[in-house]
């Protein structure tokens, strides 16, 4: 793939990336090593579902599988990316299904979204990794599938899936077309160079219009119309085709069985009676029961208990070779010996780590605390065992006087929150209070005191309740991040309304094509972190596309708001604010807040204020009556326990002064707003 | 269907049938401190299960009568009456009240059987309550005088509204003039024995229609009024037409609004208001009902009855919260099997007693005195629980709650809201008897 042939593309698609600033990484030297070697696949399990799994992997494989006949030639790694809802889980059911690593039944749907949010949301959040076998013309094959989240939120996990391919299906929806998702997907794979076969599903659909869609494909991404692949993954019309263009169409991965063992660990999980399980990517060599592996990070020794395949459930085999991917369980006790990233080889042959995942860009903070502090033990381990799972979640350690002591944690964007949280909740039966989202600002301090007390005249603020007071500041700075859009012409007018709102200031406007045109905003990050990739997507029916790189810090008039019920401050909405937005912030915050209180006995003041100066208010109003009125010698058990459950009810609740703030009404606040 | 309605009412028996015994009837448990009166005597609820068509927001236990069954019915009342005043040992039954269901639709001589029942057994006072409760149906009318002379002394009228088309609308089967006419021989025959039940918060109601009728009703009623708001229940036919738009609810504000008027008007009107929903003068409060509210001990019987008394007869020494079989079939079954037909029996411990206690005695206008209170909790006092507590403190402060010498009532604003307030009251009470499990 040449310089050109990406500039090319960079006229003629919907460009979906920074492409300047990627071009150029890429032809950085020693760059595309990294490329060629890694091929991770991995898997996502819940701890409590490994353990179930386990009475299956101590069952002898009964096929026996001998992995030694798999060289690198008969494998092929690949992935599906596809915009939100295009149907990737569908088709990875069918090609299981095709392959038989689940049984062909009425209920196979998205067997691979394991986790219950997943399944309630519809959204795929971790990718998950199976091995499939595959006869193809009389040669037996091992295809490495990787399922691949569609949300935005998420395209980190989608980069580190395509890092372990070599050639990716790219899902598009016959009726909907190339969306947003798709062609940012398909720049991740374009640019990884990796092979992409264009699947067009959803054939069966009254209004499939396969047609238009080969000449977008062959228009934007400049692909033949030829090499797409017309399937109803739903009615698996053509997925047998799918699987054969994967033999065909996809280069195996490179490595040697001859090479010493090396080997990538891109994913781990938590079983309780066997450790930690990681999932690995052999690279070179092979590895078997009884080795002696070292991990390059910690230099520490492990001795392999167990190994084995996904498919999707673990399948215990005697070795894994080059090129392959799958699980091992090496008597590693703590989850932080196994650093995703971190490289595995033998102990008598010591290689070269290879360069670790890049981290992932947290682009959301906000504080976690436990609903009751006996519970922040457990809320602990909980955040632990899932940020293994989730490497993209940063942790620090956090303490607020309200709700003592808690984690102010890092996320790719609002819909990570949320996923996290309710996983908390809904795997570790975690309940937590979540604070306001911010970014990390800084003040630089004036008096010579207090920067010997700090140690720095920089002090970096994480936590809104410890913004210094304006009088012992020189100056607060904000981050920046140099923003691109790019969209198509059309929507180029209310794009610049909504930069401008968001306080960007633009520094270039190019047009790519004669509809097309890419622009560049320095925006405060701050501004970005809440709600402006949903505007962006609205206002443009889902054709623009955003990316940004930071910019270091800029001064900015920034103040502390607080939030007051009844003139009583909340602390945990306390917000810093541009002093320009302080009103539409407050009253946005009131207003949520209004919806969110359930009203009580009397009057409540919702205020937004700046120091003792009220910038916006409202009020909920009392209760003027709430008896039931009618109560004899009937039912009052069931009276009563209405009863106990408010009592019960209350003691969750957070008072602030005299009023009564569920915990909803936090997360409400800092909820992006529902479409 | 209706034969047994217009069945000629049979004479042949004697409402005089009590038995007559100098055991004299302490009237109210609660200002005596003699602990053992509590569980000596009962109030006693009869429900009758059947109605003639369903109300649009009627969620009660009621069925269409399907065949004529009211000797089988009469024999069951009569059955389980005197098997659970056995169980219950009790010597004295306070008051009767025959509720439903339509219990206007059982022949008088159903209601004479049962009450000659409980007097054959216990000793009933010839100035008991005896209350029934009445639709104002032109058959209804017709047997008042009939069930007068069987023994009741006290009729509860279901007016629900003057308004034809809103009783139309509710799926009430009479008209306001028939509840005119039915109120008028009621007073007749029991002056000063007569209560109104009136709803407010009706589809399409006005705080000025509300009004007017209100006024117009106190233009005709007798000493007794009882004040509904309508509730909208979930399975029932309002709650679905409300659901798909048809029929609009006042809002919260104008329901407020119209309690607070009619609380003021029947003030006015030499009403005292002694319950959340229940207004008296001359004296005419319901007896049978202020027992419940007091924390006194009540036997269930008939098809989903509900009761709250010790089975002494048993050896059992707690009170049990008691339910009856609810299906009107199945529950005849079990009464001709087994002599009762109770379905579920729950021992309330002594932290839950205490918590129906406070919840029902916080809905009078009185309140809970202290003497009231220390009958079922002589270790700890009102204000041993609730004075120190902050948030009751806050109460306090703000006019809603009171607690004083006499004990812990609802100020007049703070009636309105008991159902905020009772939630901060048991998480105290709770507090306050396990202060470990609570910290």
């Amino acid at each position: 793939m040449s310089y050109s042939r990406v500039k090319h593309l960079c006229d003629t698609a919907l460009l979906g990336r920074v492409l300047q600033f990627k071009v150029c990484r890429r032809k950085m030297p020693g760059y595309n090593m990294s490329y060629r070697v890694l091929r991770p696949r991995w898997m996502k399990c819940l701890p409590v579902l490994s353990s179930s799994f386990r009475s299956l992997s101590t069952q002898p494989a009964k096929d026996g599988v001998d992995l030694s006949k798999f060289p690198v030639d008969k494998i092929r790694n690949f992935c599906i990316i596809a915009h939100i809802d295009h149907g990737k889980s569908t088709l990875a059911d069918r090609l299981l299904e095709m392959t038989g690593a689940i049984a062909k039944t009425e209920k196979n749907k998205q067997v691979l979204d394991k986790l219950q949010v997943e399944r309630e949301r519809g959204i795929t959040v971790k990718a998950q990794t199976a091995s499939l076998f595959y006869s193809h013309d009389r040669q037996e094959y091992l295809l490495n599938l990787i399922d691949t989240p569609g949300h935005v939120d998420f395209s980190y996990e989608v980069s580190r899936s395509l890092s372990a391919c070599q050639g990716v299906l790219l899902i598009i929806d016959a009726n909907q077309g190339i969306q947003a998702q798709t062609v940012a997907n398909f720049y991740l794979a374009f640019e990884a160079q990796l092979t992409i076969i264009p699947v067009i599903n959803k054939i069966d659909l009254k209004n499939a219009d396969p047609e238009r869609v080969e000449s977008q494909i062959e228009k934007v991404f400049d692909i033949p119309r030829e090499e797409c692949i017309r399937i109803s993954a739903k009615l698996g019309t053509n997925v047998e085709t799918v699987l054969q263009a994967v033999v065909e169409r996809i280069p195996p991965p490179a490595g040697s069985i001859d090479d010493p063992f090396k080997a990538l660990v891109f994913d781990s999980n938590f079983d309780h009676y066997r450790g930690v399980v990681a999932n690995i990517a052999v690279f070179g060599g092979r590895v078997k029961k009884g080795d002696k592996i070292v991990s390059a990070y910690l230099c520490k020794t492990y001795e392999v208990n167990e190994l084995g395949l996904l498919r999707p459930e673990e399948h215990p085999t005697q070795k894994l070779f080059a090129g392959q991917v799958g699980y091992i369980v090496a008597g590693m006790k703590d989850v932080k010996e196994a650093q995703i990233g971190d490289t595995l080889y033998h102990q008598e042959q010591p290689v070269e780590a290879h360069p670790g995942f890049k981290p992932a860009k947290a682009m959301v903070f906000a504080g976690m605390y436990p609903m009751d502090q006996s519970e922040y033990p457990a809320l602990r381990s909980a955040i632990e065992r899932l940020t293994l799972n989730d490497s993209s979640v940063t942790v620090q350690r956090d303490s607020s006087l309200a709700l003592g002591a808690g984690w102010r944690l890092g996320f790719l964007g609002l819909l990570h929150m949320e996923v996290f949280n309710q996983r908390l909740e809904q795997e570790y039966n975690a309940s937590v209070i979540v604070t306001a989202p911010t970014v990390p600002y800084k003040a630089v301090l004036s008096s010579a005191k207090l920067i010997k007390e700090h140690g720095s005249e920089e002090l970096t603020i994480v936590n809104p309740a410890q913004f210094p007071d304006r009088s012992v500041v020189s100056e607060y700075l904000e981050p920046m991040v140099l923003g691109t859009i790019l969209a198509p012409e059309t929507h180029t007018g209310k794009i610049m309304s909504l930069c401008l709102s968001r306080r960007a200031v633009q520094k270039n406007m190019v047009y790519i094509d004669d509809q097309r045109v890419m622009m560049k905003y320095l925006f405060p990050l701050n501004e970005i972190v809440v709600d402006f990739y949903d505007l962006l997507k609205s206002l443009s029916s889902g054709y623009a596309s955003f990316d940004y790189e930071n910019a270091g810090y800029q001064t900015a008039d920034l103040i502390k708001m607080d939030i007051l019920l009844n003139g009583r401050p909340v602390e945990e909405l306390t917000t810093i604010v541009h002093r320009d937005r302080a009103y539409s912030t407050g009253k946005a915050m009131c207003e949520r807040l209004k919806e969110s209180i359930p009203r009580q006995m009397f009057e409540i003041a919702v205020q937004a204020a700046i120091g003792s100066k009220v910038i916006a208010r409202e009020t909920i109003k009392a209760y003027r009556k709430n008896v039931l009125a009618k109560c004899y010698g009937g039912d009052i058990t069931r009276k009563m326990k209405l009863l106990k459950k408010q009592a019960d009810g209350k003691k969750k609740m957070r008072r602030i002064g005299n009023v009564e703030v569920p915990k909803d009404a936090f997360i409400s606040v800092l909820k992006r707003k529902e479409k | 269907m209706l034969k047994y309605i217009f069945r000629e009412v049979s004479r042949g028996f004697s409402p005089g049938l009590r038995r007559f015994s100098d055991v004299k009837v302490t009237e109210n448990v609660a200002e005596s401190p003699a602990f053992p009166h509590l569980i000596e005597q009962a109030s006693l609820y009869l429900h009758w299960p059947y109605c003639l068509r369903r109300c649009t927001y009627c969620n009660f236990n009621k069925y269409i009568p399907k065949e004529d069954n009211e000797d089988i019915m009469a024999k069951c009342l009569q059955r389980e009456t005197e098997t659970l005043l056995q169980l219950s040992q009790v010597s004295c039954i306070t008051s009767v009240f025959f509720g439903g269901g339509t219990p206007s639709l059982a022949h008088p001589s159903t209601i004479a059987k049962i009450l000659e029942t409980v007097s054959n057994q216990v000793y009933l006072s010839d100035e008991a309550e005896v209350t029934l409760e009445v639709n104002p149906t032109p058959v209804g009318m017709s047997k008042l005088k009939d069930f007068h002379f069987a023994g009741v002394n006290r009729f509860s009228i279901g007016v629900q509204s003057l308004q034809d088309e809103h009783l139309k609308s509710l799926g009430r089967d009479h008209s306001s003039l028939e509840a005119l006419q039915t109120l008028e021989e009621a007073r007749r025959l029991c002056p000063g024995g007569v209560s109104v039940d009136i709803m407010f918060g009706r589809p399409e109601q006005t705080i000025e229609s509300w009004s007017n009728e209100l006024s117009e009703m106190l233009r005709v009623c007798d000493d007794h009024v009882s004040l509904y708001q309508l509730t909208l229940e979930r399975g029932t036919q309002l709650f679905k037409q409300v659901h798909c738009g048809q029929v609009t609810m006042p809002t919260e504000e104008m329901t407020a609004e119209m309690y607070r008027c009619a609380r003021k008007t029947l003030q006015q009107h030499g009403f005292q208001q002694y319950e959340v929903s229940n207004f008296a003068k001359n004296n005419s409060q319901s007896r049978h009902n202020l027992s419940y509210w007091k924390g006194k001990q009540y036997i269930g019987v008939g098809p989903g009855a509900h009761g709250r008394f010790v089975p002494l007869g048993e050896g059992g020494a707690a009170r049990e919260a008691r339910t009856q079989t609810l299906e009107p079939d199945v529950w005849i079954r079990e009464v001709q099997q087994r002599g009762h037909g109770t379905r579920r029996r729950i021992q309330l411990g002594h932290l839950e007693l205490l918590g129906e206690v406070l919840v029902m005695g916080m809905r009078m206008t009185k309140g809970i005195n202290h003497k009231h209170w220390e009958l079922f909790n002589p270790e700890l006092g009102l204000h041993e629980i609730f004075g120190a507590s902050p948030v009751v403190q806050e109460l306090l402060q703000s006019g809603q709650l009171i607690l004083d010498d006499r004990g812990l009532r609802c100020s007049w604003d703070g009636l309105a809201l008991l159902d905020s307030i009772l939630p901060i009251l048991l998480l105290e009470l709770d507090k306050q008897s396990f202060p470990k499990a609570a910290s």
